[in-house]
């Protein structure tokens, strides 16, 4: 927790539709520190999935301005903020986001494809294993998503997110598609990552459950700001998730 | 992203969608195919007709001596005495888009076998390149004679259909002798039939022989264009003997006594020629073969600049028109077919690209939230349409050559490799691959990644 690693001021969204504008932001100002676990929560329509697009550089602001590591990313180009998402910004999906027909091992490499500076095949490889191997799917590497069970196919979509050491992560409802248990299994993990790797976690999702095993809580409510408290007792919830999952990953 | 794992990203992606990648590969096989296949019969067609036409004598050059005048009156083409058998090899020698030439002294007489006589059209003193000339190359019966014939000036003859129809009346002639004039000729082939030329003349109505025996032998000795020859020619710095042609070679006529020929000087006997048939190697090589033939033989008979040529150089431009239009069309309907195959190919490469677009939306999605620019994508489906065709090329080229040999050993075409058709259609299939993936292509990496992520 040094510094803040996200700052937005005033941050504003409208989308025009035809001949009428629609305010999605209406003015959001947050900071989120580095090494932080935060929930974005709130009602459909109420802007956490354009605010998650925004903070991933995925969507630039209509106006305000949006800090990522002391670096004013909003007026950024396209180019440079696919190399911002690449090398700063890990995605975690509902649906996993898998490309069919391809091993665990090459799903993962993926993104290193595109990174800059440059890595040998081999050294993707090695680098991908090993992050397979942290998320528990070290036996699994030729595996297709098809013969993957879904909470093992989101192991490998959280492995992709890391792979290029990222310091924050975004999961877009990430236990939407699962089941409880696994959902315990998953929500332990980001426990993990968040707490060995310090790498900051911005949960999205409307389940209550899971927003309160972040630290923080922010809510949104019509495109503002409704609430931004403290989870209660984070540690305590925390210790009970990682005996949980503890039991449940490893039988 | 370098190119190397765009390549890889590329095949993995293709290898993904086997089938799909095979279909669209098949449009641009069944293309290029086509191509080859219809280039190779093509050309094998062309090449066949061409060889029909120049058989003709479409490439066919004659060099004529040039014309003689006297106060005024012209002895029209041909009337000095300029033309030797020497010129004729250095035509042969230095002239590079000359494929063969034959010298020709001509005569007229009549010929006799046994209770039968006639008067060809045609009796042609030659070489053994004659028949090279006009591509006249099958017997039906017997062989040609040879150089050393040539050197001897051997009394044997061929004799063309028209003069075994009416003289021998159809019976092999093969080693009956023919008298021309007073000279007995040993017949030793039967050359195939000719027909008329384009303007009627029987071309079959032919005598052959070497050309000394026909100087030498039998118009010499009948006077008629020897005689001119030697009054006009002899001690010209162009003329030379038999002798000096063809070295070793038999002496003609017996020794002179001493005395003789202290009385009576022996004239040089000058060997020229009546005309040079030249052969260009191919129809649109003529006007450079002229061009060579006039710069030498003005160079050999020592022709100031400025000084009209001493010899006419005819081609027979109607026929060489028919060959080269005919060779222009068929090239230009491949053309026109392998075009529209690859256009089709190319559009089947665009349209399933597009598809794979639309399909693979998510994924497009998914790439660029993890860092791809908008290039990275573009390069990735540019290098898939790309692979695709090439890929369809290269098998393309051998089912299209494995069809060519098929139809060639079934139908029994005459089929031509062509080297530049291969190379072209690699390329030409790259070239499809790049053009029509860029469209697919340049749409996916237009797409919006949020859009892309939520496409169901």
């Amino acid at each position: 927790m040094t510094g803040p690693l996200i700052q937005l001021k005033d941050i504003r969204r409208t989308f025009h539709m035809g001949e009428v504008d629609v305010h999605v932001l209406k003015g959001i100002s947050l900071t989120i520190d580095s090494g932080d676990m935060v929930a974005l929560t709130g009602a459909s329509g109420s802007g956490k999935t354009t605010l998650m697009n925004m903070l991933g550089c995925l969507d630039r602001q209509t106006s305000g301005e949006y800090f990522l590591d002391g670096e004013e990313v909003g007026g950024l180009s396209s180019d440079k903020r696919a190399v911002i998402r690449n090398r700063k910004i890990g995605f975690v999906f509902q649906s996993f986001n898998l490309l069919s027909r391809t091993t665990a091992l090459e799903q993962v490499m993926m993104p290193l494809a595109y990174t800059a500076a440059g890595m040998s095949d081999r050294q993707a490889r090695i680098r991908a294993k090993e992050v397979l191997v942290q998320v528990g799917l070290g036996e699994r590497l030729d595996h297709t998503p098809s013969q993957l069970s879904g909470g093992q196919q989101q192991r490998v979509a959280i492995a992709r997110a890391l792979v290029n050491r990222p310091p924050l992560l975004f999961a877009d409802e990430p236990t939407g598609n699962l089941d409880s248990k696994t959902t315990i299994e998953i929500l332990a993990m980001f426990d993990q990552i968040n707490r060995d790797e310090g790498i900051t976690i911005i949960l999205v999702t409307h389940d209550p459950t899971v927003a309160m095993h972040a630290r923080r809580n922010i809510r949104l409510r019509d495109g503002q700001v409704e609430s931004d408290i403290a989870s209660p007792t984070p540690a305590v919830r925390l210790n009970t998730v990682s005996e949980d999952a503890a039991a449940g990953a490893a039988p | 992203m370098t190119l190397t794992k765009t390549l890889q990203t590329a095949i993995r992606a293709l290898r993904r969608n086997i089938t799909r990648s095979a279909l669209t590969v098949l449009g641009i096989v069944i293309g290029i195919a086509a191509v080859i296949a219809m280039m190779e019969i093509g050309k094998g067609s062309s090449a066949s007709i061409s060889r029909t036409i120049s058989s003709m004598g479409a490439n066919n050059l004659l060099v004529m001596p040039g014309t003689a005048a006297s106060g005024g009156v012209s002895f029209g083409a041909g009337s000095v005495v300029t033309m030797t058998a020497q010129d004729c090899e250095a035509i042969l020698r230095d002239c590079p888009a000359v494929a063969a030439a034959a010298p020709i002294v001509r005569t007229r007489t009549q010929v006799i076998y046994q209770d039968r006589n006639w008067v060809p059209s045609f009796i042609y003193g030659t070489t053994d390149t004659y028949l090279e000339v006009r591509d006249w190359k099958n017997l039906t019966e017997g062989e040609m004679f040879q150089e050393a014939e040539v050197r001897n000036a051997s009394r044997v003859c061929l004799i063309g259909q028209t003069i075994l129809r009416e003289v021998f009346q159809n019976q092999s002639p093969l080693g009956k002798e023919l008298r021309i004039q007073a000279v007995s000729c040993r017949v030793i082939g039967v050359l195939a039939a000719k027909g008329a030329n384009a303007f009627g003349m029987d071309q079959d109505d032919i005598i052959l022989a070497p050309w000394t025996t026909i100087k030498y032998r039998i118009s010499g000795s009948s006077g008629g264009q020897a005689s001119t020859a030697t009054s006009s020619g002899s001690g010209n710095s162009g003329g030379a003997s038999s002798d000096s042609v063809y070295p070793g070679a038999a002496s003609v006529f017996p020794p002179p006594a001493d005395a003789q020929s202290g009385d009576k000087p022996m004239p040089v006997r000058f060997a020229n020629v009546d005309q040079i048939i030249c052969a260009a190697r191919t129809g649109p090589e003529i006007k450079t073969a002229i061009k060579q033939i006039t710069e030498l033989l003005r160079e050999r008979h020592r022709i100031r600049p400025g000084e009209p040529d001493d010899f006419s150089i005819r081609d027979m431009t109607e026929s060489a028109n028919a060959l080269a239009s005919t060779t222009n069309m068929m090239t230009n309907l491949l053309l026109a077919v392998a075009l529209i195959s690859l256009v089709v190919g190319g559009v089947g490469i665009m349209n399933i690209m597009l598809v794979s677009v639309t399909e693979r939306t998510r994924e497009i999605g998914l790439r660029m939230a993890v860092g791809a620019r908008s290039r990275d994508i573009l390069l990735q489906f540019l290098v898939e349409a790309t692979l695709l065709c090439l890929i369809g090329g290269i098998v393309g080229l051998l089912v299209g050559r494995g069809t060519a040999l098929l139809v060639q050993k079934i139908l029994k075409w005459p089929i031509e490799a062509s080297v530049e058709a291969i190379i072209a259609s690699v390329a030409v299939s790259a070239v499809v691959g790049i053009v029509f993936g860029f469209y697919p292509a340049w749409k996916a990496s237009r797409l919006d990644p949020i859009e892309a992520l939520r496409y169901e």
